[in-house]
């Protein structure tokens, strides 16, 4: 447990703790948590926003960044600084306050977000009992900042982009709430921490105990993942930007190094949504497969998280943007319900767990895949009935 | 912890009375999430971590954004051009004063209020939920039925015209 | 700790300040978010008392809250529809225009 390698950031911290005198003691590490976190999740800012580029041009066939440094790693940097010298740029009807408080609303709760965040074996920021909750509570603010820039910008644009993104996000909450109950109730406990060790051991000695491992893990991880891309306006539900429809949206108005904080909300709200996921549903720091449990437990969180990251990236890069009408349409009549049913699942499997007679684990595993997969199959089958999906014809392409 | 009550208790009142006292609609509603979350802070120092949560979720999350859609839904985010308050609002404000000074003169003059405890109790998410599962089950239900009828109420209510009778 | 009077005085006032704002201010929206912050002001309540009370282990207090949250999000939902209504009838917010009924 006490493998030195694996608890490095833990031991250094106590190591730099214990050379202040102990009535500063909480003080630095109160701090220390707080820089580690923002100088860390900064950084994978700037690694995300070259690799989002980079990722990009390869699935439109072209290169890329490369003029910045060897393969353009410098890019980041080129791009920061343009950011931070651009003039900013206030409209004159703008209510000035407001404006400038925006992007501070969006960020600050945001990185608060991070204290509950597990991100490692015992590398935590405060370990809430009601962590989930604290969770969702803080992300909650980012609609007030959306809103909060729409309506400061004086602009219809603006506006309207604002009431799509707040719609959009209010809408995908629940889903996305709902599905985090699932682990919160099979595990009980709101604490991310009591969740990612609920998750250790392995079954049959060498595959891990995640509950993405199970029938309602599964269906959970991916609507988990659909309202999580909608939540943070990634494509295909990137409809409150719309650059072609409404010129990016509430960011309209914004420039400089105020658009440069919007830009890191998004992006930090990503990667904090994505930690979440990971903890609920993939096991958080605890290794795959028993062998390869040398590795320390922040670097399979760290990789976890790049992986999501490239899955992001993988669906902006493929999938085109939904209307406004079908996004609603499938938050309520999709996702909505097989939430729901997924909570059924996730209760029988919880309650099913004292079966032991032969093959209960078949049957286990039938019974929940069933109670998913049936209205799955039902619900797709009368949305989709309606919509007569074709072979398309171009009329003036060839 | 004196000096934290004190800032957060100017913060609620002070974003309230900014709440109410504001011309422009849409800086009342986000004058009044500020009182919120500072409300909310105020029930963490009591140690009620989870309600402090819940409070946020709810009141930050959901009805100030409410109160904001209601506001661009009416088309009042422009500043009116009436007077903001009634004509009566002299009495309106009497009647406030009275009743806020009827309850603060009791309870500084009362001797009954307990003795503060050494350190606010700690409440776990679990204990709350076995008491709502178990004593409170009946309540929490209505609770459900309550909020599901005000769902489907507010849905009708909001429902366009011709759309919502035949 | 802080004494009980110092949470019961700022939930008196903060309650007084939303009988003030729900009873003078013409538009609608404006007395919905003074009746919120009388029901917040009864919340601090709940929660003082239950923190300073003989029994915290009862939870009580807490659990009055917490229903009193769910259900003042049911009351706003409801009473922003209601407004919403009135809007599309009548082309106005301010309380005071609603006098159709009046001889």
């Amino acid at each position: 447990m006490a493998n030195p390698l694996d608890q490095l950031f833990v031991l250094l911290k106590q190591w730099l703790v214990a050379l202040l005198p102990v009535g500063l003691q909480p003080l630095l590490s109160m701090v220390l948590s707080a820089a580690a976190i923002i100088a860390v999740f900064a950084s994978l800012f700037a690694v995300t926003t070259l690799l989002e580029r980079k990722g990009l041009g390869r699935l439109q066939n072209r290169l890329g960044p490369n003029r910045t440094g060897p393969f353009g790693i410098l890019q980041p940097l080129a791009d920061g600084l343009k950011m931070l010298t651009k003039e900013d740029i206030v409209p004159e009807a703008a209510d000035q306050v407001v404006h400038f408080l925006a992007p501070l609303v969006m960020v600050v709760p945001v990185l608060t977000a991070y204290a509950v965040l597990p991100m490692g074996r015992n590398m935590v920021a405060v370990d809430f009992d009601g962590g989930v909750l604290f969770f969702f509570a803080v992300g909650a603010s980012t609609e007030l900042s959306v809103f909060m820039a729409g309506w400061a910008s004086r602009n219809k644009y603006s506006l309207l982009g604002a009431m799509r993104a707040i719609a959009q996000m209010i809408s995908y909450e629940v889903p996305l709430v709902l599905a985090s109950v699932t682990v919160v109730m099979t595990v009980g406990s709101l604490s991310l921490v009591r969740i990612v060790q609920s998750q250790s051991g392995y079954h049959w000695g060498w595959l891990a105990r995640w509950h993405v491992f199970t029938p309602w893990g599964l269906a959970g991880l991916l609507l988990f993942l659909i309202a999580a891309a909608a939540e943070c306006n990634r494509t295909p539900f990137d409809i409150p930007e719309g650059e072609s429809e409404i010129i990016a949206g509430h960011l309209v108005e914004y420039s400089g190094f105020k658009y440069a904080l919007f830009f890191l909300g998004e992006y930090l709200g990503m990667f904090a949504v994505s930690s979440l996921g990971i903890s609920l549903f993939l096991g958080g720091w605890e290794a795959p497969v028993s062998f390869l449990t040398w590795i320390p437990s922040y670097v399979w969180f760290f990789g976890k998280l790049l992986g999501f990251i490239s899955l992001f990236i993988w669906l902006r890069g493929t999938l085109p943007r939904l209307r406004t009408d079908q996004l609603m349409n499938f938050a309520w009549k999709f996702l909505l319900p097989m939430t729901l049913v997924n909570l059924v699942a996730a209760a029988g499997w919880h309650f099913s767990a004292g079966w032991s007679f032969p093959g209960a684990l078949a049957w286990r595993w039938l019974f929940s895949a069933a109670v998913v997969g049936v209205p799955y199959l039902a619900l797709g089958h009368a949305l989709a009935g309606r919509v007569h999906l074709g072979p398309r014809s171009y009329r003036y392409a060839t | 912890m004196r000096l934290t009550f004190l800032l957060l208790a100017a913060l609620t009142l002070g974003s309230a009375l900014l709440a109410l006292s504001r011309r422009r609609l849409v800086h009342c509603a986000l004058w009044v999430a500020v009182s919120f979350a500072a409300l909310a802070c105020l029930y963490l120092q009591l140690g009620a971590q989870f309600i402090g949560f819940a409070q946020v979720l709810v009141y930050v999350g959901a009805v100030a954004i409410l109160i904001v859609f209601a506001i661009l839904l009416t088309r009042s985010t422009e500043e009116p051009a009436a007077p903001a308050v009634i004509p009566g609002w002299l009495s309106g404000i009497s009647i406030a004063v009275l009743t806020a000074g009827g309850l603060v003169v009791p309870i500084l003059s009362s001797s009954l209020l307990p003795a503060p405890p050494a350190a606010p109790p700690m409440v776990t998410a679990q204990a709350l939920g076995q008491e709502l599962m178990t004593r409170y089950v009946l309540v929490l239900e209505v609770a459900g039925l309550l909020l599901t009828a005000a769902l489907i109420g507010a849905v009708i209510l909001a429902l366009k015209e011709s759309e919502g009778r035949p | 700790m802080i004494p009980l009077q110092h949470y019961l005085v700022v939930a008196a006032l903060l309650f007084g300040i939303g009988l003030a704002g729900a009873l003078t201010r013409r538009n609608a929206i404006v007395v919905l978010i003074g009746i919120e912050l009388m029901l917040n002001a009864a919340n601090l309540n709940f929660i003082a008392f239950w923190c300073y009370g003989p029994n915290p282990q009862k939870l009580t207090g807490v659990l009055f809250a917490l229903f009193a949250i769910g259900i003042a999000a049911a009351e706003a939902a409801v009473g922003l529809a209601l407004v919403i209504a009135i809007y599309r009838h009548n082309r106005t917010t301010q309380l005071d225009r609603l006098d159709k009924l009046k001889g």
